[in-house]
Order: C-alpha cells, then structure tokens, then sequence
C-alpha cells in the first residue's frame, strides 16, 4: 500500500509558507498519476498542461486564492468542470465537454484549488462497484484483483493511493461512502440541501448530493465547507448558514451519545467487519461517549425502497439522453423515434438500462401505487424512525459496508447481491440526512472496513467532530 | 404484469423507455426484473395506512426567485456540443419526424 497522501491543510500551509509552490504540488501529483494510475484506473483524464498553468497562476497572484491555496484535487465524471470531458462513465456523453463549471467546482477552484482531472465511476453512478463504466473499471489500491467500491470508485482510489489529498464525488444511495470505505479514505454525504447540485449530472433528484472524499477528515471538512451554501441556480440548496467545519474539529467525544441500530447488525455482516466495528465502538466510549441500542425497524425496507425511488427518478432523469443535444447519436438512422431508441441502445450499458427499465415500470399505469407511491410511504416511515432515534442520541453507527472490498465480476451476475453493497448506506440519503464513513481498521485479508456515522439534519458539525475524534483516538 | 414478467412484458416497455433491446438482453432483462420486484415485494409488508409519501427529503418549503431576465449560456456554444447542430441558423438537426 503506498504513503498516504500528503494533507490538503498541509500542502496549502507550505505553499503560504513558500516551502511549496503550487506549481511543484501540481506537477509531484500529476507525476505520481502517470507513475502508478496505469493499472488502477481512477482516472478517465489528465489535464496536465491546464493544471500546471493554474497552478503557475496562483503562484504569480502572491495572496492565497483560499483555504485550498495550491491544492491538487480530482473531480467525478458525473459533476462538470468546463472544457474537460464529462461522460459519467457513459459512452452516451462521449466527446461531451460541458461549457460551464459545476458551482461545487467553482467554489473548490475560488477556493484556489487546482482540478487536475476527472475520476471514473459507475455509469452515470448507477453501481457499487465502478465496474460499470464503460471505459473498464477502476481498481483497487489495496488488491488490485479487488474494486474499489462504487459509484464514486475512482475518486476514492485517486486518494487512497496518495495521487491527491481530495477527490469530490457524488452519492446517492452511498456512491462516496462506500467507495471511501473500501478504500480506507473519509467519505462525506451532505445533508440534501447542503451543496448545490447545478452541474452535477442527475441520477435521482431527491437523493443525490455532491460529497468529499479525502484522506482526512480535517481535509474533507474543509472541502465540504467550501462547497457548502446556497446558489439560486439550485432550488433545493438551502439557505442555511454554513457552520465553520474544519475550525470545529477538537477531537472531543466525551458525553456524545452514540445510537447502534443492533436489529440491522443481526445478519449478514462478514465477522472481520463486526469486530472491526464493535472496537470502535469501544474507542468511543474510552473518549467518554455513551453507546445505547436505537431501533430503525422499518430500515429494513431501505434497499427496495431505495431501488424503486432512484429508478423512478432515473428513468426521468435519462430521458434526455436522446441524441439530440450533446454527446452521441446513432447514425443512418431514417426517423426520428429510431434515432432515440437506436441512440440509447447503444449508448447506456446494461445496468443503466435495467434500471430505466424498471423506474419506467414503477411508475407506469396501474402500478404506481403498488411501488413508487408505497415506496414514498415507506420512506416516511424511514425518516421517522430517525426523528424518534435522534431524540435520544446524537449520531447513529453502524459498518459502512457488510463487508470488506469485494472482488472484480464477483457479484456482477445478481444485481441484487451488488445492490446489497449498500444495505446500511441507502437510508441516510432516503431521509435527507448527513453521514461520513471513516477507516475503522482492517479485515485478517488487509482490507479496509468503514466506520458509518448519521448524523441530525444540518448537524454536519456534531457528525465530523464525532468522525475526527474517533479517527485520532485510534490512529 | 405482476412481479412475474414475460418478454412480452418487457417489449412493452422498452418501447415506453425508448429503448431498442437485443434478444438476449429481453431474456436477461425478463428474468433479472423478475427477480428485482419480488425482492422488492417486502415493502407491501409496511403498514403504511394514513402515511402521506415523502415528497421531499426533509419538508423543505418551495424556493422562489424573482421573475427577473438573466443571461443564460451562450447559444453558439451549446450547439456546438451537439450531434448535429446548425449553429449558423441556431437549430438542433434531427432526422424527419413524418
């Protein structure tokens, strides 16, 4: 496994410093991309000459841009960033290059951030596993024969392997939890609301969220916080003020309550990833927290519920990919109706078309209220039982997966075994609410295994502090 | 169509979704949805009587914004991101409709 990677907070330091330029920050981290990135694949681009160019810019301009100053990050091929490609892992968008910047990639550059690339993922995240890209998966930097989690998959192998201290991803059912995860980095799912989605390419509207990846949580707080606010641009970003994050981190726990949902650990969960997790558990009462049982009994019902609301949403969502506006069109086709079909036949790949499949069945006559409208029924009763657990405790624990990294095509013939990936990832976003996974230690394999942490509504603050003070207490 | 499909079935709607499937995946698809909805048959074990559906993760009241000209993207720009754009004549080209 190679160094972890030098810090966000500390690079930018050396650089205000003048022990760093950012120019020598850019350029050590491209090399290190052309050096190791052959065989994992996390990047689906390079923009070498681009990023050097900023970077020398921001070393001419003599007062730090921000608090990134100087530092190197990797965008998910899901959110935009002007004049680089953007296919969402779809041979649908090929060639597509957005012509304006997602406002989470705007404020990361303000910020004075240098975007060096864009990193692969699950066709437009639709995966737990980044093998369903269409240009080949992504691997994983602990075991190669291993993938590195999904969607978010190249992001998070970008910064396990040391290329860079922040990738940004996007999560709608744990698309940058798991992935962190499997990967032993930290991985941030906002509250709804919280990072704008304008320029991020929809999956499913009422659950996706842009998200940090690092290999802290300090430097993922100070990505978060930079994206964070409210854009007219985005009608469900909310205007909330922005608490101070990264400044809040005191490595505190004491008098924290800390909830386990024991129903949902009964089963299912590989004995590496149990004990893992219930020695963090015991970390965190040694720093004085109180651990109590919660239940979230209708919990239980997330996977399908999220499978028949996401899909819903995304056979909305992906119906504009029809070749008329950007990326591919189908050719010598003679009518326009053969053109749409013939263009996304080949243009999505199987698992995106599965799901369009079944979003346009749940939400078709006659059977939308046996799905989509229980589905949305059932997800109140999700959201509910966390309002009853919160008046009790102050964050809710659990594994981020039930188990350790899996290995490349082993559940790629049963979706639903993939889908089982993110069992304990799904009802945070179903409920709109805040949740980080942070490296808990490691399988007898050396695997990294997850700590999964929900926090209240808008409570990111108590829900990072929770995460920072578990990760120095048991470094 | 119940949560048993047949290929029919799935003809049916790749038709609504505007997809051309092979034979193959028709047969992959008929049986991998089969599958998929009858694990998804647990969520009718919820009681969910006089539970209203989520129609927004966390009750966010609606956003306004002023009803105020703005600029939008440049439209020479985003025509030519297209397959078959004419951005001398600001069109998308698309093959005949009748």
């Amino acid at each position: 496994m190679p160094a972890p990677p030098t810090s966000a907070v500390a690079l930018r330091d050396a650089i205000a410093a003048g022990t760093l330029t950012a120019e020598a920050a850019c350029r050590q981290a491209l090399d290190r991309i052309a050096a190791a990135d052959g065989p994992l694949g996390a990047f689906l681009h390079v923009d070498r000459e681009g990023a050097i160019a900023r970077a020398r810019a921001l070393d001419a301009q003599g007062t730090p841009a921000g608090p990134l100053h100087g530092v190197p990050i990797a965008i998910k091929d899901t959110i935009l960033v002007r004049g680089m490609p953007a296919t969402a892992g779809s041979r649908i968008l090929e060639g597509y290059r957005p012509p304006y910047d997602a406002i989470a990639v705007e404020r990361l550059v303000g910020a004075g951030a240098v975007v060096l690339g864009k990193t692969n993922c699950d066709e437009f995240a639709m995966g737990s596993s980044t093998e369903h890209s269409a240009y080949g998966p992504t691997r994983n930097p602990w075991a190669r024969d291993r993938t590195p989690g999904g969607s978010s998959g190249g992001s998070a192998a970008a910064v396990a392997a040391g290329f860079i201290p922040i990738a940004v991803g996007s999560d709608t059912g744990g698309s940058v939890r798991q992935p962190a995860g499997c990967c032993g980095v930290v991985g941030i799912k906002p509250t709804y609301g919280r990072v704008p989605r304008y320029g991020l390419i929809a999956f499913a509207s009422s659950l996706d969220q842009i998200g940090p990846i690092a290999g802290s949580v300090q430097d993922a707080a100070l990505a978060l916080e930079v994206m964070s606010g409210p854009d007219p641009r985005d009608a469900t970003s909310a205007r909330r003020p922005v608490e101070p994050l990264a400044a809040s981190l005191d490595g505190r726990a004491a008098g924290l309550r800390i909830g386990v949902p024991r129903d949902l650990l009964e089963t299912g969960i590989d004995t590496d990833v149990a004990a893992a997790f219930e020695r963090s558990l015991e970390v965190f009462a040694a720093l004085g927290a109180v651990v109590r049982t919660v239940g979230l009994p209708h919990s239980r019902f997330a996977i399908p519920v999220y499978y028949l609301v996401a899909t819903a949403e995304a056979s909305s969502n992906l119906a504009r990919y029809d070749g008329v506006r950007y990326g591919q069109r189908a050719p010598g086709v003679a009518t326009l109706e053969a053109m749409y079909e013939r263009t996304r036949s080949a243009g999505f790949g199987a698992e995106v078309k599965r799901r369009i499949m079944l979003g346009t069945y749940v939400l078709s006559e006659g059977y939308y209220d046996a799905y989509y409208l229980k589905a949305q029924q059932v997800r109140t009763l999700i959201r509910r039982d966390y309002d009853v657990a919160f008046a009790d405790v102050d964050v809710i624990a659990t594994p981020t997966s039930p188990t350790a990294a899996f290995k490349l095509g082993e559940r790629n013939a049963d979706p639903i075994q993939m889908y089982l990936a993110d069992v304990f990832t799904v009802s945070a976003p179903l409920s709109g609410l805040p949740a980080i996974s942070v490296p808990c230690g490691m399988t007898r394999e050396g695997l990294p295994v997850g700590l999964h942490l929900t926090g209240r509504a808008w409570d990111e603050v108590t829900l990072l502090r929770a995460a920072d003070a578990y990760a120095r207490a048991s470094r | 169509m119940g949560s048993t499909w047949t290929s029919d079935d799935v003809r049916r709607l790749a038709r609504l979704a505007r997809l051309e499937l092979t034979d193959q995946e028709i047969a992959l698809f008929t049986r991998q949805l089969s599958d998929i909805l009858a694990y998804a048959e647990i969520v009718q074990q919820a009681d969910t009587t006089g539970v209203p559906p989520t129609v927004h993760p966390l009750d966010a009241a609606a956003a306004w914004r002023d009803d105020a000209p703005r600029t939008s993207l440049d439209r020479r720009t985003l025509l030519d991101q297209a397959p078959d754009g004419a951005a001398d004549v600001g069109l998308f080209r698309v093959p005949k409709v009748l």
